[in-house]
């Protein structure tokens, strides 16, 4: 059962597949946006993955010896986090101005009404 | 003087707090003379560099004074500093260049708003280049992304809101896998700091993890960099972005993705891993040849003077790739010098197209007609560049397409399947031209069309002065060359 210790990894290779499908074959510009967000998740996960260390704790040295998990990936995904909430902050504001300008939020109608103007 | 030992770091942190203070400018002069200031003294910043580089050789700095690699450390070299000539260079002339044309085109209110993410994009880039921290990297890039995003979407019509929206996911997508891809290599190295990643790759016993890490950085870059096929973001955005945004995005934005790209996989993966030069230049080569022809050929068809510069980009970059790609400092050497002349002749071309905009309203080629006789100038600038696109001896195209022939004459028979490649590209981009020229200097203007006056001085300058640098460095081609040359015995000599 050697795949069950890497479980964690088999769930961010289904997150990641589930949000790139979601990206692309659904039509609608929101569900594009939530697809987007699964794959960061997923990224999230395989960071937070791999400082875990079974039976670690926070790494402050108080003198006795213990496991430590890595609190680096735990930061890094902090800031990963911030960025991810930015773009889609800045992903669904567009959304709004292509709702106001086109009408519609449906990939095919948008790129439609493109071609004609 | 303190300030100078800190200049590394004052290229990023000076357009960065600059960006907010930009903002509560009042009016539209005011924050485009900040905006104008900043990139100014950004590149007085970038040009000091590029001299202490020159003569002390590599500069390392400390941020916080934390030693690396536990905090993050800065890395200026030969190849970091050109580029960070090419963004400030581009900024600054953009901008000079942009005033009317922004007024003209940016609807948004307060138009200061523009500046403060024009200021952030330029942060974000010159961040790319001077970090030696691979999540760092990540860092700015989403930084630079964002403000770019920011700065299409402010284009006159509503095409901008949905080419904006695909470059936002194909840009994600891109940051994401460049993310994992560096989660990988942590994984297996546990270091972020770049140079120390390549050092301690030596030791890693299972390479899988680390080839998989340099696939995923390697597509995510290109999918910034707008490499084919992976460019499908890029003509939409470019032709729907206001006119001074496609010249800086068009002069530097995918160029610095393509410069993470080659220090990660020549700096880093190349000479450390094992079966890497397969995955790199076997992946690459085939791409930034069909790239050179599909590129062409489309700019052969298109209609929109923007999107047929676009594709044209598509091509040239695919130039670059093809350099990168023979894995020999010669090659290396050609990609990072068509990297700058690239950089030279694209700024020219889209600053003539904003010229030609802000008069005409409109870059579609049936709408252009007789613009030779109505704007002679600013057709002659567009001229000149266009040359140096195709190569025409004199222009700085010449000199980066002949070293590139030279660098694929040393891959024996096989190069000169590459040879006929750059000419047949090279040919093509002759057509292309050759089509816009026809329609400004041999088609009679529409009947009835308002009478069109040539641009102002202002608008002229500019134009001219990269016009003008496109035949410099044509004919003394020696700072640049020498320059890329040493860039790239950095690169291939080992470590990041």
């Amino acid at each position: 059962m050697a795949w069950l210790g890497i479980l964690n990894y088999w769930i961010f290779v289904l997150l990641l597949m589930t949000g790139m499908y979601a990206i692309v074959a659904k039509g609608n510009l929101i569900k594009k946006l939530i697809g987007l967000g699964i794959c960061q998740s997923a990224v999230f996960l395989l960071f937070i993955s791999m400082g875990k260390v079974v039976g670690g704790t926070a790494p402050i040295l108080d003198g006795s010896d213990r496991a430590y998990s890595s609190p680096l990936p735990q930061v890094l995904i902090l800031t990963a986090i911030v960025v991810g909430i930015s773009t889609m902050a800045l992903a669904l504001a567009v959304v709004v101005r292509i709702r106001e300008s086109f009408g519609s939020i449906e990939e095919a109608d948008v790129y439609g009404k493109e071609a004609e103007a | 003087m303190i300030a100078a030992h800190h200049l590394p770091v004052l290229q990023v942190v000076l357009p960065l707090v600059a960006a907010p203070l930009a903002v509560l400018c009042p009016g539209t002069r005011a924050p485009w003379v900040a905006a104008v200031l900043v990139s100014l003294a950004a590149f007085a910043i970038a040009v000091t560099l590029a001299f202490k580089v020159a003569t002390t050789g590599a500069i390392a700095y400390e941020l916080g004074g934390w030693p690396v690699p536990y905090g993050i450390g800065l890395h200026i070299d030969n190849f970091s500093s050109l580029m960070l000539l090419l963004i400030t260079g581009a900024s600054l002339a953009a901008l000079l260049h942009g005033k009317p044309v922004i007024d003209k085109e940016v609807q948004s209110r307060p138009v200061s708003l523009f500046y403060g993410a024009w200021l952030l994009a330029v942060a974000g880039l010159a961040g790319m280049v001077v970090t030696g921290d691979a999540f760092n990297v990540f860092v700015f890039m989403e930084i630079s992304s964002l403000a770019t995003y920011v700065l299409i979407a402010a284009g006159p019509t509503r095409t901008a809101f949905s080419a904006v929206f695909k470059y936002i996911i194909m840009g994600s997508i891109g940051a994401m896998f460049y993310l994992i891809g560096v989660g990988l290599v942590y994984m297996m190295t546990g270091t972020l700091n770049m140079a120390d990643m390549a050092a301690r790759l030596h030791g890693v016993d299972d390479v899988v993890p680390v080839l998989a890490a340099a696939g995923f950085i390697t597509v995510g870059l290109l999918l910034k960099a707008a490499i084919f096929p992976l460019h499908a973001w890029m003509p939409n955005a470019y032709a729907a972005a206001p006119s001074t945004v496609a010249v800086f995005l068009a002069a530097c934005s995918t160029k610095v993705a393509l410069y993470v790209l080659i220090r990660f996989d020549l700096g880093i993966f190349q000479p450390s891993l094992e079966g890497h030069d397969i995955q790199f230049s076997a992946f690459l080569m085939p791409f930034a040849l069909v790239a050179m022809i599909t590129g062409s050929l489309i700019a052969i068809f298109e209609k929109d003077l923007k999107r047929l510069l676009a594709f044209s980009s598509v091509a040239q970059l695919g130039y670059i790739v093809l350099g990168a790609s023979l894995l020999t400092a010669a090659g290396m050497s050609a990609g990072i010098l068509h990297l700058f002349n690239h950089a030279l002749m694209k700024a020219a071309l889209f600053l003539a197209v904003g010229s030609l905009v802000y008069r005409y309203g409109s870059a579609k080629l049936a709408d252009l007609a007789g613009a030779g006789r109505a704007m002679p100038w600013t057709m002659a600038a567009f001229t000149v560049a266009a040359l140096s696109l195709v190569g025409v001896p004199l222009t700085a195209g010449f000199i980066s397409k002949w070293y590139l022939v030279l660098a694929a004459m040393e891959e024996g028979t096989f190069g000169w399947f590459l040879i006929a490649v750059i000419l047949a590209s090279s040919l093509l981009a002759v057509i292309y031209v050759w089509r816009v020229i026809e329609v400004a200097y041999f088609r009679p203007a529409p009947e009835g069309a308002p009478a069109v006056k040539e641009a102002p001085w202002y608008l002229l300058a500019p134009t001219w002065a990269l016009a003008g640098l496109n035949i410099y460095f044509g004919l003394a081609a020696n700072a640049p060359n020498g320059l890329a040359a040493r860039a790239a015995a950095d690169l291939l000599g080992g470590g990041a």
